[in-house]
């Protein structure tokens, strides 16, 4: 029984990404963020997944795709412990933990709206900091103001 | 010695300590003698894209009297912004007749934006709730020239510190100089923790009022400041406090004798006119001292004076 159970969460795909260890809150704002509901390959959602790690967990596996820098920082900004697994030919090419670039540019909209990227067409920057409690938070370059995970609204 | 030359001020933050001692240097040599004609042959845009005729005059003054010339609009509706130009064409197109750009703009951010696709320097005049750099310097220039040093101040911030940019940016700065910071407004209106934590950072102390009278006899500097209703989200926020300090002359009995009344005016009532003859009353110097200072920038940025 428990075999079976691992055998469908990992089920393989022959070429494309998986990603694993997405909170499980967070697995549809993954879905959306990568615009995965116009993909045209096949895409396996899975929510509410038995997890060591996470207690429960979300994976997103996507056949025939690899995802760019940009979209890979979307995803850390996203669910910032999940982990990125390439697969090329049924074999693992590439496995790691997604982590927070220190900054990031024309992902987020800035939540301010007196800021001068939400009026000009000006590619918005973010530096990635810790408030004294730990807490992530995107601080704009240009308003600087910051904002927290729950405000992000992705370009 | 060229530290300051060709660069953009922004925000304050941009300045080092030695930085901000250099210009409020060359601030009081303007002091002394504000009509020297070291601006002949040069041109600074003054760009306000919302009015603040304070601002804007104290600029072109300040060029004036150096001898340097004009260009530039007063208010966003006589320019091509009116037709839908884009910020980064103004900039572009105005850096093609002059040698810095004062900018005054609206938007959050502005200003940073402006310095990056600019080929001459940018003095930021104010990016909408953001920064005001030049006043912070003024701030400066007349606590250091009122006490003597900048160094050990006992400072009482008063009013809306909250919202208060230029309170915001000049515990930032005094930050640099070993201050003791006495924070003085309504429950509401209390310093933004992200403020707050820069003055721990640097190792110094704070202190939270709601009474100003029991701070009075302890600071050198009591900062008043407006509380303005354009930046509160809520009305209701604003009825609750708009009343909540007014400094009378008959308050400033037991002050020390050095102490200084500043406010980075306009005032609408916060200080009682009857605190105006008073000698500790230092509000109108201060904004006089914002010619010299911007002087002394605009001379460092171009590289005309070290
Ligand atoms: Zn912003």
């Amino acid at each position: 029984m428990k075999n079976k159970r691992t055998e469908l969460q990992v089920s393989a795909i022959s070429n494309g990404t998986v990603i694993d260890h997405i909170s499980s809150e967070n697995t549809f704002r993954v879905f959306q963020i990568l615009n995965l509901d116009q993909a045209k390959n096949q895409v396996y959602v899975g929510t509410n997944l038995d997890s060591k790690k996470l207690g429960k967990k979300g994976i997103i596996k996507i056949s025939g795709r690899f995802f760019k820098p940009d979209e890979i920082n979307k995803i850390a900004l996203a669910a910032p412990q999940a982990t990125l697994i390439e697969i090329r030919d049924y074999v693992i090419s590439k496995k790691e933990k997604i982590v927070l670039p220190k900054t990031v540019e024309k992902v987020v909209k800035c939540y301010n709206p007196k800021c001068v990227t939400n009026h000009q067409q000006i590619p918005t920057r973010f530096n990635i900091v810790k408030d004294h409690h730990g807490v992530t938070k995107l601080a704009c370059h240009y308003c600087e103001k910051t904002m927290v995970q729950e405000d992000i609204i992705f370009v | 010695m060229s530290q300051l030359k060709n660069r953009s001020l922004v925000s304050i933050t941009d300045y080092s300590k030695d930085d901000i001692l250099k210009v409020l240097e060359i601030a009081a040599d303007f002091e002394k003698d504000p009509r020297q004609p070291i601006l002949q042959g040069h041109v600074i845009a003054s760009l306000f894209f919302e009015p603040s005729t304070r601002t804007r005059l104290s600029f072109e003054s300040a060029v004036q009297y150096l001898g340097g010339s004009i260009v530039g609009f007063a208010s966003a509706d006589s320019s091509s912004v009116q037709k839908g130009e884009s910020l980064k064409d103004t900039i572009l197109t105005v850096s093609n007749y002059s040698d810095l750009i004062v900018m005054r703009n609206p938007l959050d951010g502005s200003a940073r934006y402006a310095s990056e696709v600019s080929p001459v320097p940018i003095i930021n005049a104010g990016d909408g709730a953001n920064q005001h750099p030049t006043q912070c310097l003024l701030d400066l220039y007349s606590i250091q020239k009122t006490q003597g040093t900048l160094e050990n101040i006992h400072i009482a911030m008063v009013g809306d510190l909250k919202y208060g940019r230029t309170v915001h940016s000049l515990v930032q700065a005094m930050s640099l100089f070993n201050a003791t910071f006495h924070l003085v407004s309504p429950e509401s209106l209390k310093l933004p923790s992200a403020v707050k934590r820069w003055i721990s950072e640097a190792g110094l102390e704070y202190h939270q009022y709601t009474d100003l009278s029991e701070v009075i006899p302890n600071v050198d500097i009591i900062y008043m400041t407006r509380i303005q209703r354009e930046r509160f989200p809520d009305p209701l926020e604003y009825e609750a406090v708009k009343n909540a300090y007014v400094l009378e002359n008959k308050m400033l009995e037991n002050s020390k004798d050095n102490m200084r009344v500043l406010h980075p005016l306009p005032r609408v009532n916060e200080i009682s006119t009857d605190v105006d003859d008073n000698p500790k009353a230092y509000y109108f110097q201060q904004a006089q001292n914002g010619v010299y200072v911007r002087q002394a920038l605009i001379a460092a940025i171009l590289g005309l004076k070290q």
